[in-house]
């Protein structure tokens, strides 16, 4: 069945559709049955599923991290659930020394079909502590997939495919895209490690994730109304990463933009990059330019917030500079805010 | 204790203590390309709890597993083979001496960061609770662990959800070369477990019956009322933190004298309470000399044991 729902209620579909289909799937972690729902995302799950299989838990996000790896090596599917990335790096001891070495490690004996999900990025002065992504973090270990859904059907889709999978998932949510609706076929199933093309383009490649998607978008329909075509490439997933279909758009735009939703220094972004330079040498125009956080800690006031993020507008920018084009006049355009849908204090 | 269940009892501790030896012998040749971390002296603690656990129990250990890991397989083969970095190890050679594990077993996992495997084994207990099903897990580690907020974290969750899972301490009072005194703001293990709802009991690990006793009855107080057991046995470590040679000389700690060490050691004592219930000298030599010849038969094939070949380098990253 088809249907407009948000990023929210997409996710919110795919837990109660894996819980109905599996009973060894659990949701648990802080938060996850108050009424605040993590952002909506467990609405319905204590109601529908029981105590027993949506819980929260005590602030020990290091030993319910090893929990769930246990869990799932007896053969359970837990989903660990986070309200921010920034928290799972009490738990790296068990992401980056367990669960992404424990198969390897058995001669190929254990499973371990298990979910982290986290909510990431910008918010409303969240500073930086509550800011971060951590995809690169995470994707640095081999052992573990990274998945960082933009659209409602890939919120589906995607994570249904990493709760059904049989390997640790980390899967990143960003903030903002809870209240971005889009048509999500109920049917779908989004297989892991496969890019998509958001837009079609010729004139550059913009190879974005998560936020910068939208950003993307935003800045594509910008530019083709001078007249440039820019293609829009959401990775979806980091590891395992598509790299045909990233390589394709750039041998065929000949230029690239990467916008990572990450710091750029020892990134993803980093990683796209020599991945485009290796793969496309001879069919580049001109150097690759990276886009991403700045190289400082998130800054909670909005003046110095506005700096720290990579926009729309940056990324036009950025296309003109790489292009020798002239600087558009912005001042008419409108970008997206967070002011016009949210107001503080909380 | 029937005769017969005595006598696989000493073959258990006899297997640990003579592969361990083995080791010995052969480490220095450095063939064997992995850290070792000797537990002579921990044996009664893995062979007794074990001893106690119903067919359907699963276990987690540290890095010092051997004894955990050969008293839940009783196969001296695949364990040389995982020394030597074989195919034919349980690891396939990619784990070595640290990360020892055996699921068939129900030696789930094995971890060479302190306190690593506690959760792990809790998220295990969680799941047969979950499924409503009877399985014990233990898991095992050292008194270094107690000082990671994980083990607090674990303990917090397992009594929360009266989860059946026995927290075994193996207390050697030292972490490396640090001496519980350096290292403990509190007044005893037992006394900061005790503000927390779970079973608890303790005592002498080289006595192997005096662990079986304790065990058995948190074991049966958990059938009577699921809740976890927190488990507090002392032992010597009779060599250094790792490798195969004794530290008594090298001056953070002093040599024990003979008659303390054949106090402490869980082989000898074991071997005095079987002749004190009727075996004789010659019974328990039979033990040990065939159990001699099956190490002897599992390093020799071992080292004759084909390596991994390089596609298996990137076998089981991902399932």
């Amino acid at each position: 069945m088809k249907s407009s729902i948000t990023f929210r209620e997409a996710v919110n579909l795919a837990l109660i559709k894996e819980m109905e289909r599996d009973p060894s799937v659990f949701v648990f972690g802080l938060d996850v049955d108050d009424h605040k729902r993590i952002f909506g995302s467990t609405h319905g799950l204590v109601e529908k599923f029981g105590a027993e299989r949506c819980f929260g838990t005590p602030l020990s996000e290091d030993a319910m991290t090893g929990v769930a790896l246990g869990a799932a090596i007896s053969g359970l599917r837990p989903i660990h659930v986070h309200i921010r990335a920034d928290f799972i790096l009490l738990a790296m001891n068990q992401i980056g020394n367990m669960m992404s070495n424990l198969r390897y490690m058995s001669g190929g004996k254990l499973r371990i079909p298990l979910v982290i999900r986290a909510v990431i990025g910008r918010g409303w002065g969240q500073s930086a502590q509550h800011s971060k992504s951590l995809h690169s973090v995470f994707a640095h270990f081999p052992g573990l997939k990274v998945v960082l859904p933009t659209t409602p059907q890939d919120g589906y889709g995607l994570l249904r495919s990493s709760i059904q999978d049989d390997n640790p998932i980390i899967f990143l949510e960003h903030r903002w895209l809870y209240d971005i609706a889009g048509e999500v076929d109920d049917e779908r199933v989004v297989p892991l490690g496969q890019a998509a093309v958001l837009r079609a383009g010729d004139a550059v490649s913009l190879v974005c994730s998560s936020w910068m998607n939208l950003e993307a978008l935003k800045a594509a329909e910008v530019l083709a109304r001078k007249g440039v075509e820019v293609e829009v490439v959401d990775v979806r997933t980091v590891s395992p990463l598509d790299e045909q279909t990233i390589i394709g758009s750039v041998k065929k735009t000949r230029n690239c933009v990467v916008a990572d939703y990450d710091w750029v220094f020892c990134g993803f972004g980093a990683e796209l990059a020599a991945l485009i330079g290796q793969r496309c040498f001879g069919h580049l125009d001109r150097p690759i330019e990276r886009l991403g956080f700045l190289p400082v800690p998130c800054p909670t006031t909005r003046p110095l917030e506005n700096l720290f993020y990579p926009s729309a507008a940056t990324l036009i920018r950025a296309v003109e500079k790489l292009l020798g084009l002239e600087e558009a006049d912005l001042s008419r355009e409108s970008f997206y805010s967070y002011e016009q849908r949210f107001k503080g204090p909380f | 204790m029937e005769r017969e269940e005595a006598i696989a009892l000493y073959r258990k501790l006899v297997l640990i203590r003579q592969a361990e030896e083995k080791i010995r012998e052969e480490y220095l040749k450095d063939e064997m390309k992995t850290p070792v971390h000797l537990g002579i002296g921990a044996e009664g603690i893995s062979v007794g709890v074990c001893h106690c656990l119903p067919a359907n129990s699963r276990t987690f250990g540290t890095y010092r597993n051997h004894a955990l890991y050969l008293t839940v397989t009783g196969d001296p083969d695949g364990f040389f083979a995982e020394l030597y970095g074989r195919l034919s190890g349980p690891g396939k050679g990619k784990a070595g001496s640290m990360h020892l594990s055996a699921p068939e077993f129900g030696l789930m996992a094995t971890s060479a960061v302190v306190g690593t495997t506690i959760p792990v084994a809790v998220g295990a207990a969680f799941a047969e609770a979950y499924r409503k099903t009877s399985g014990i897990v233990v898991v095992f580690f050292g008194d270094g662990a107690i000082e990671e907020g994980v083990f607090w974290e674990s303990l917090n969750f397992a009594c929360l959800k009266q989860l059946r899972i026995l927290f075994v301490c193996e207390d050697n009072s030292l972490a490396i070369h640090a001496h519980a005194a350096e290292r403990r703001g509190f007044r005893s293990i037992p006394e900061a477990v005790a503000a927390f709802d779970c079973y608890q009991a303790g005592g002498d690990g080289s006595d192997v019956l005096g662990v079986i006793r304790r065990t058995r009855q948190a074991l049966q107080m958990m059938s009577e009322k699921p809740k976890p057991a927190f488990l507090h046995f002392t032992y010597l470590r009779f060599l250094e933190h790792v490798g195969p040679r004794e530290d008594f000389d090298v001056g953070y700690r002093c040599r024990p004298s003979r008659e303390e060490s054949e106090g402490l050691d869980p082989v000898l004592r074991f071997e005095k309470e079987l002749l004190r219930s009727g075996c004789t000298l010659q019974d328990l030599e039979v033990v040990r000399v065939e159990v001699r010849e099956r190490v002897r038969r599992a390093v020799e094939a071992a080292q004759k044991a084909p390596f991994a070949p390089p596609a298996e380098l990137y076998r089981d990253v991902l399932a």
